[in-house]
């Protein structure tokens, strides 16, 4: 029974620098790494060293606390470092690549005639697990755990967001191979959720044995955790698992062709980038090649990911494992003479309080400066405005300040992620940085319930 | 701008740490951040941030008053030479009336800003914290609240108590439970009531001049013990029956408070603060719901002149307007649910109105009732969370 949901509360960021609908097979790129601080709260522990020869498919290392759970290479070729920080900590496994890629060879078949466990297994060992993340906590899921239902968004509503139905375009028959094998890990339903004004792909709209649903309305109603709330909301114990078409599609060519596929279309977005377009590479590639004469001087801020949940890299960095989009942006690290008395034609806000309300349609070019300074908490109803939940987030957000676990379990914190807090995190008058305090907030009640 | 920049550089070593004047940081950054918005970006989390912050918001609350504040100091002006004779009509001597207003009223701004501000810049000090920006408003919100006779040394005490004890030993801007400019207001209205009410502290006299025989210096909420309609002005004339008495006090050429008797300024405030999205538009027009209601009511009972008032005639003189649209919409003291806004605001007109009409002593309800609320609205809000647990809790019992 398909479901349509209308979101009112959120916001459409209106920026300058929108992928053009074109794919560019980007230049090989000659560098690889896998960083375990993709993966929160994952403790790595190593299979590999410094000049051992891997192919794509091959571990890397494993999760300590969850020792089925293993990250593989995307790549062949032979691991050129082991880049380690503080305490050791390991920050990246750095592959050099051959020129042709090999694979580490799975069982080919289709996933109907498998059982659940060779499904699970399969997906373990190949390193396609990781894609599957989980509600509560947004964490990579549990494989011991069955999930109510799985919930997949078809569109990503954030700023600068690349266009979903554009990267599955044609890969119709590898959507629903993947979408078989999903199916088989719940006894509930598999919920695809596609955005009325977008004209939802045909992979989309022609896919089996899911529930396809309708959302309508701004960001952040592409959040999976938003569109789990309103179509099947959790309780406390109910686990939901999530996932993007990227890693269907990942999942399909696993039992397609029996590989572990790390190829990935990634959208290059930002009001710095001259040319920004789709392109073709892998997750764990280093970026550098993409950016190469394609973005302008000055100093810039580099996202893996989008301008409000992306993670800051530098230009030397590698595309995230979850991420299908790079975004530069200008650097804000200039002082603004009276900046807040300014009429402000520029500055897009929430609120009216800046001119830049008389050209609502206009697109914005906005840096990172913070536009003012931490404050306590002075206004109300600003969270509420993008915040689509039947959830009170300001005083959800007051709970995790004071560590008070059964507080936020009432308020319900298993149903939120950092990314659902990402615009109010914009619009916070007091400059509040919410998502970092709603991750505290998890990983607490993750600490002390499980 | 280069100037300043360079000015600034040149001081800031001597306030850093390791400066000689290392403890006075805070007093430095707010005069740094005054100027520029400083070059911060964001290190974590969303990588874009929205323009407004305090400073901004702020700023917005207190050019939503400057009608109010301008129509003020022309009414000071007006008032005055009513009660002695001259000038008698509205556009007349309007250069005369905005000077001796200014004379009044400006002084009465400028003393609230700077004990507040001491005050403010002291304690950022000893907390080693940022100045905050709160006072900008509260330090225009007292001077529109008080009686332009009001001794300049009592809006000294006032602000002082109501930044003290209103708001710091709470914790500064954001955790107090009372509004700070309601609070001085109170304050004076409880330690000195003599030059908080009656009819001598409204229009500002002078041992020069002669009042006119007829002079009254009752506000229309004095007037309205006696009789439901048919007021009169300082001069004793009256306004004109029913609809002059309308037009008298939505206009605001009336006795009262610096800022509060234009209705007319008190909406195209609110028209600021509801636009621009700062002000609660749910608790502005709850309360004005409730005070109708609650004026309504009293028609219907009618047992006393006041209560034959007619309900737009109640919300359009006295406070009634300002503290709906200033006061009573401060997002710190007031409710913080949504839910919680629509009772806060329609409890405050409600009570407002009902402590007006039945204790004359107290003809300003709309302060108490505000006032009043503010000590509620915890109470409020937690009663409209506890419900949305309660839901939650009961969903989880259906899923198992």
């Amino acid at each position: 029974m398909s479901q349509h949901i209308k979101i009112r509360k959120g916001v459409n960021i209106k920026l300058k620098g929108t992928a053009e609908k074109v794919n560019v097979d980007a230049t090989f790129p000659d560098s690889f790494a896998i960083k375990p601080s993709d993966f929160h709260g994952v403790i790595p522990k190593l299979l590999v060293k410094q000049g051992d020869e891997v192919k794509a498919g091959t571990p890397l290392f494993y999760d300590k606390l969850n020792e089925h759970v293993k990250f593989t290479s995307p790549i062949s070729g032979e691991v050129a470092e082991i880049v380690r920080g503080d305490k050791r900590k390991i920050l990246a496994v750095k592959i050099l690549p051959d020129k042709e890629i090999r694979h580490e060879q799975f069982k080919k078949a289709d996933p109907k005639d498998l059982s659940r466990e060779e499904i699970l297994k399969q997906l373990l060992d190949s390193g396609c697990w990781p894609m599957i993340t989980q509600r509560p906590f947004a964490v990579i899921a549990n494989p011991q755990d069955k999930p109510k239902s799985i919930f997949i968004s078809a569109f990503d509503s954030s700023p600068l967001a690349p266009d979903r139905d554009f990267i599955v375009h044609g890969r119709g028959a590898t959507f629903q191979k993947g979408l078989d094998a999903i199916a088989k890990l719940t006894d509930g339903t598999v919920h695809l959720n596609v955005h009325t004004q977008l004209n939802a792909s045909d992979v989309y709209t022609k896919a089996q044995g899911v529930q396809l649903n309708k959302i309508s309305g701004p960001h952040p109603s592409g959040n999976v955790g938003i569109q789990i709330h309103h179509i099947d909301p959790m309780g406390k114990g109910d686990i939901v698992w999530c996932l993007d078409p990227q890693g269907v599609l990942a999942i399909g060519r696993l039992f397609e062709e029996g590989v572990f596929d790390a190829s990935r279309v990634v959208a290059l977005t930002g009001s710095e980038v001259k040319k920004p377009r789709y392109y073709k590479t892998f997750f764990g590639a280093a970026i550098e090649k993409m950016l190469a004469d394609n973005v302008n001087e000055g100093d810039l801020r580099y996202i893996s990911g989008n301008p409000l949940t992306g993670t800051r890299i530098s230009r030397d960095s590698y595309v995230g494992f979850y991420d299908e989009q790079l975004t530069v942006l200008p650097e804000g690290n200039q002082p603004q003479f009276l900046g807040w008395i300014a009429p402000g034609f520029d500055k897009f806000s929430l609120s009216r309080t800046f001119f830049s309300w008389l050209t609502p349609n206009k697109k914005y070019s906005l840096n990172t400066n913070m536009n003012g300074e931490e404050r306590a908490y002075v206004m109300t109803g600003q969270y509420e405005k993008v915040f689509p939940m039947d959830i009170y987030p300001v005083h959800l957000v007051k709970s995790i300040m004071i560590g008070d676990i059964e507080l936020m379990e009432n308020l319900g914190i298993y149903e939120v992620a950092p990314e659902d807090f990402a615009l109010c995190e914009y619009g916070c008058t007091s400059k509040i940085n919410v998502q970092s305090i709603v991750r505290e907030g998890l990983d607490l009640v993750k600490k002390e319930t499980t | 701008m280069k100037l300043f920049r360079n000015l600034l550089d040149s001081v800031k070593p001597n306030f850093e740490e390791g400066g000689k004047l290392e403890k006075f940081f805070p007093a430095f950054d707010a005069f740094e951040t005054f100027l520029f918005v400083p070059g911060h970006s964001a290190h974590e989390g969303a990588h874009i941030r929205d323009g407004i912050d305090l400073k901004r918001t702020m700023i917005t609350v207190v050019l939503a008053m400057v009608p109010c504040l301008l129509f003020g100091i022309w009414n000071t002006g007006h008032q005055h030479f009513l009660s002695i004779g001259e000038f008698m009509g509205l556009g007349e001597g309007f250069m005369d009336k905005f000077l001796f207003g200014s004379m009044r009223v400006l002084p009465i701004v400028i003393i609230s800003y700077v004990a507040g501000l001491t005050v403010e810049f002291i304690f950022a000090i000893i907390r080693k914290e940022s100045v905050n920006e709160g006072f900008l408003v509260s330090g225009m919100l007292i001077p529109l609240v008080m009686p332009a006779e009001v001794p300049l040394w009592m809006v000294a005490v006032a602000t002082v108590f109501a930044v003290l004890i209103g708001k710091e030993v709470f914790g500064g801007t954001g955790m107090n439970i009372l509004n700070p400019a309601l609070t001085a207001r109170a304050f004076l209205f409880f330690a000195y009531p003599t030059m908080m009410s009656g009819n001598k502290v409204w229009i500002s006299t002078t041992a020069e001049t002669t009042p006119v025989d007829a002079f009254t210096g009752e506000t229309l909420l004095a007037q309205a013990i006696n009789t439901p309609s048919g007021f009169t002005d300082a001069a004793g004339q009256s306004y004109g029956g029913a609809s002059g008495d309308m037009m008298a006090s939505f206009i605001g050429y009336i006795p009262g408070s610096v800022g509060e008797t234009s209705a007319l300024a008190c909406l195209i405030g609110a028209a600021i603060l509801l636009y621009t999205g700062i002000g609660s538009w749910r608790i502005m027009l709850s309360m004005l719901l409730g005070g109708l209601s609650m004026a309504w009511l009293f028609n219907l009972w009618g047992a006393n002149p006041f209560m034959q008032v007619d309900p737009i005639q109640q919300i359009i003189m006295g406070g009634f307007m300002f503290g709906m649209v200033f006061m009573a919409t401060d997002p710190v003291s007031a409710s913080q649910t949504n839910t919680g806004k629509w009772i806060y605001g329609f409890f405050a007109g409600f009570l407002g109105i009902m402590i007006r009409v039945f204790n004359p002593a107290y003809p300003e309800g709309i302060m108490m009732a505000i006032l009043f609320m503010n000590v509620m609205a915890p109470l409020i809000d937690h009663y409209v969370v506890q419900a949305n647990v309660n839901k939650r809790l009961k969903r989880v019992s259906v899923a198992s």
